[in-house]
C-alpha cells in the first residue's frame, strides 16, 4: 500500500466518525429547536383560545379538533388546580396522509365563569424518521463528496507534489557504490524535500568517500606489503644458500617461504580484485577465446597431469567478447585452475566453447556447491593450503564489469558445470 | 661488470647487492633520485636496477634522463606495480626489463644476465659449466660438442639453473620460470621433480659433468661433480 492510499485509509475512518457524530448532535440539537419554537406557537394559541372564549364562551361549544386545533372538555375544579402547562408528543390520524402522523400537544387548564376547563392544543410537528432518513441521506452524500475529492486531490495533486520523493526512490534503487560517484536530485520548493535530497546526497557523497578511502586503503596496503614482502622472501632465500645450515633449518626456512609466498599470492589477488572494480584495467578488444583457451589449457596441462585428471576441450564455434587481454586469460584461467583443483584423481575437465559460450564441465564432489557462497571472498571449497580462496572472486568481479553472465549448476551425473556468456 | 642498484628500502637493496655480489659483480647502491642521478651522470653501469617509486622522484623520469646522457645502459625496472600499463610505461621509457616485487632472486639473476648479455657487444650468449655448454640464443644444449636432445621445459629448467649456477633456486621460482605464473597455486611441485629426473639422467648418460641437486625439498642447484 503506498503512502497516499496509506493516509486516505485513516482519513475515511476518522471522516465516518466525525460525520457521525456530527449528525447525531446536529439531529438532537434540531429536534429541540424545532421542539422549542413549537412549543412557543402552542402558547401563544393557547393564549388566543382563552382570550376568545373570555369574549364569546360559544367558542368552547364549538371547539374540538374536528374543526380547529384545540379542544375544550370542562374539569373538576380539585383537577384543575393542579394542573399547569403539559407539553408532549402525540399521534393523530391525519386525513391527507391517511395514517397516524406526530403531533405537538399542549394540555393545559384554564378558568371561565368560575367554571374549569381543559384546554388542548395541538400542532402538527415533522416526521422525525423522514428528519432521519434525509439527514442520513445528505450526509452520506457530504461523505462521498469529501472522499471522491480528497482521492482526486491526492491521484492528481499530492501524486505531484511527491514527485521528487519518487524519482529519488528510483534512482537510489539503482545506485551502486561502485560505479556512481553521486546521486541526482529533483528540484522542489517542499521543505521536507530539500531536507531530504540534501541529506540523501550527503549520505551518498560520504559512503562514495568512504569506500573511495576503503578502496584506496586495500590498494596501498597490498601495495605497501609488497616490500616487508620483498625483503621478507628475499633475505630468506639469501639464508637458504648458506653451506652451513642442517637439513632442519633449510626445512624450516622453506616452511617460513611458503607462506610468505601464499601471503604474497594473496595480496596480488587483493590487487587485482581491487584494480579490476576500480576498472584499472585498460584496454578493451575483441578477444577470441577458442585460442586463448588452446593455449591456456596448455599450459595447465601438467597442473592436471599432476592432479590426475584429464582435460578434453572441444570446439564448437567461435566464441570472441569485447575485454581486456589479460582478464580474459585470468578468467578462463581462474576457472580451468578451479575446474582441476576441485577434482578427484582420475577425473575430467570438459571445455566446450561455442559461439554462445564457453562451458566448464568438471567431475568432483558428489554434491551441488552453495551458489550463494562460492563466489564469496575466502570461501574456500576445499582445506587446500595454497588456495586464496579469491579465484572465484576474481572471475565473479571480471563478470560484473564486462557485462558476462555466469551460470553454475550440478547435474545428474554429479558433474559441476560453470558456463561464461555474454549477457543479453 | 658493474651494477647500481637504485630503491630506497634499505634493507631491500642490501639484498639485492649481496645476491648481485655473489655472481661477483661489483655493486653500486643509490637511495634516492638525487643519488641516482649523480652516479649515473659520473659512471657507466653494465646494467641498472630502478625503482620506480622513489621518495624524491619517480624513476620514470630517472629512465628518461639516462637516454639524454645517452649512455648505453641496461635497465631492469624493479616495481611492486604489476599492471601492464606501468609495465608498458617502463619499456617504452627505455627499460629493457621490468620485475615486479616481490620476486626471486634467481629471477632477479636471470634477468640481470640476459639483459647484460643482450646488450653486450661480443654478444656471448653461451654458458659453459664443465662440459656442459647451454646456448640461451638458439636454445641449443652440447655435451663435448655433441648435441644433447632436451624438450622444451628441460631446456628451461637446465638454462634457468645454469643461469644460476652455484646457487640454490627455489621450486616455485623454478616453477613460475617453466610454467608460467598459473603455476603458483599448485600445491605440491610433483611435476618439477619429474622433469628434474629426466634432466638428470640425461645429463648424466651424457657425461656432462655437473649434476642438479635437491637442496631438502626447498629447491635445486646445479653444481660441477
Amino acid at each position: 500500500m503506498n503512502l497516499l492510499n496509506y493516509t486516505l485509509k485513516y482519513l475515511y475512518f476518522t471522516l465516518l466518525a466525525v460525520i457521525s457524530i456530527w449528525a447525531v448532535i446536529f439531529y438532537v440539537r434540531m429536534i429541540a429547536e424545532i421542539r422549542d419554537s413549537l412549543d412557543d406557537g402552542l402558547e401563544n394559541d393557547k393564549m388566543l383560545v382563552i382570550q376568545k372564549v373570555a369574549h364569546d364562551p360559544a367558542t368552547i361549544s364549538r371547539a374540538g379538533f374536528n374543526e380547529h386545533n384545540y379542544a375544550i372538555r370542562q374539569i373538576e375544579k380539585d383537577l384543575a388546580k393542579d394542573r399547569k402547562d403539559d407539553y408532549r408528543d402525540t399521534m393523530m390520524y391525519t386525513l391527507n396522509e391517511r395514517d397516524l402522523e406526530p403531533f405537538r400537544v399542549l394540555t393545559t387548564a384554564f378558568k371561565n365563569n368560575n367554571v374549569y376547563y381543559e384546554l388542548k392544543v395541538v400542532a402538527s410537528t415533522l416526521e422525525q424518521d423522514d428528519l432521519v432518513r434525509s439527514l442520513f441521506y445528505s450526509l452520506l452524500g457530504l461523505y462521498a463528496a469529501i472522499l471522491i475529492s480528497i482521492l482526486i486531490i491526492n491521484n492528481v495533486l499530492l501524486r505531484k507534489i511527491w514527485i521528487p520523493f519518487y524519482e529519488l526512490l528510483a534512482r537510489l534503487k539503482v545506485f551502486r557504490l561502485d560505479q556512481h560517484l553521486n546521486i541526482a536530485t529533483t528540484t522542489t520548493n517542499i521543505k521536507e524535500f530539500k531536507e531530504l535530497n540534501l541529506t540523501v546526497s550527503a549520505l551518498v557523497d560520504q559512503s562514495v568517500k568512504a569506500y573511495g578511502n576503503q578502496k584506496q586503503f586495500i590498494e596501498n596496503a597490498a601495495h605497501e606489503l609488497q616490500t616487508p614482502l620483498a625483503i621478507s622472501l628475499n633475505r630468506l632465500e639469501l639464508l637458504a644458500e648458506d653451506q652451513t645450515l642442517s637439513e632442519t633449518n633449510i626445512e624450516s626456512i622453506d616452511k617460513v617461504i611458503t607462506t610468505l609466498q601464499r601471503l604474497a599470492r594473496l595480496n596480488r589477488s587483493l590487487v587485482m580484485i581491487s584494480k579490476i572494480e576500480n576498472h584499472q584495467y585498460g584496454a578493451v578488444e575483441t578477444v577470441v577465446f577458442n585460442d586463448l583457451l588452446r593455449t591456456i589449457i596448455n599450459e595447465y596441462q601438467d597442473l592436471a597431469e599432476v592432479r590426475q585428471v584429464s582435460l578434453e576441450f572441444e570446439d564448437n564455434g567461435q566464441f570472441s567478447a569485447m575485454i581486456n587481454k589479460d582478464l580474459a586469460a585470468i578468467l578462463i584461467s581462474n576457472l580451468l585452475k578451479n575446474a582441476i583443483n576441485h577434482n578427484i584423481s582420475e577425473g575430467t575437465v570438459k571445455i566446450l566453447v561455442s559461439q554462445s559460450g564457453i562451458t566448464f564441465i568438471n567431475t568432483g564432489r558428489k554434491e551441488a556447491l552453495d551458489t550463494q557462497q562460492i563466489f564469496e571472498r575466502f570461501r574456500k571449497g576445499s582445506s587446500s593450503k595454497t588456495s586464496t580462496g579469491l579465484g572465484l572472486s576474481i572471475v565473479q568481479s571480471i563478470i560484473s564489469i564486462y557485462n558476462f553472465d555466469l551460470n553454475y549448476c550440478f547435474n545428474d551425473s554429479h558433474q559441476h558445470i560453470f558456463e561464461v556468456s555474454i549477457k543479453h | 661488470m658493474k651494477i647500481l642498484v637504485v630503491e630506497d628500502e634499505a634493507e631491500l637493496r642490501e639484498v639485492i647487492q649481496q645476491s648481485l655480489e655473489k655472481q661477483s659483480y661489483i655493486v653500486e647502491t643509490a637511495a634516492s633520485f638525487g643519488e641516482g642521478l649523480d652516479k649515473i651522470a659520473s659512471f657507466e653501469y653494465d646494467c641498472i636496477l630502478l625503482d620506480i617509486m622513489l621518495p624524491d622522484g619517480s624513476g620514470l623520469n630517472l629512465l628518461e634522463e639516462l637516454k639524454a646522457l645517452n649512455t648505453s645502459n641496461n635497465v631492469i625496472i624493479i616495481s611492486a606495480k604489476d599492471s601492464l600499463e606501468d609495465k608498458l610505461a617502463g619499456l617504452d621509457g627505455g627499460a629493457d626489463d621490468y620485475l615486479v616485487k616481490p620476486f626471486h632472486l634467481a629471477e632477479l639473476n636471470a634477468r640481470v644476465k640476459s639483459v647484460v648479455r643482450r646488450k653486450s657487444l661480443n654478444g656471448n650468449n653461451k654458458i659453459e659449466l664443465a662440459r656442459l655448454c647451454v646456448d640461451l640464443e638458439d636454445r641449443l644444449v652440447t655435451i663435448n660438442h655433441k648435441e644433447l636432445v632436451l624438450n622444451r621445459k628441460e631446456f628451461d629448467i637446465l638454462s634457468y639453473l645454469v643461469v644460476n649456477k652455484n646457487r640454490l633456486v627455489n621450486k616455485t621460482a623454478l616453477a613460475e620460470q617453466v610454467w608460467g605464473d598459473h603455476m603458483d597455486e599448485a600445491d605440491d611441485y610433483e611435476f618439477i621433480y619429474s622433469q628434474i629426473k629426466n634432466l638428470r639422467k640425461k645429463l648424466r648418460e651424457g657425461d656432462s659433468g655437473v649434476e642438479i641437486q635437491a637442496v631438502y625439498g626447498m629447491g635445486y642447484k646445479i653444481t660441477i661433480v
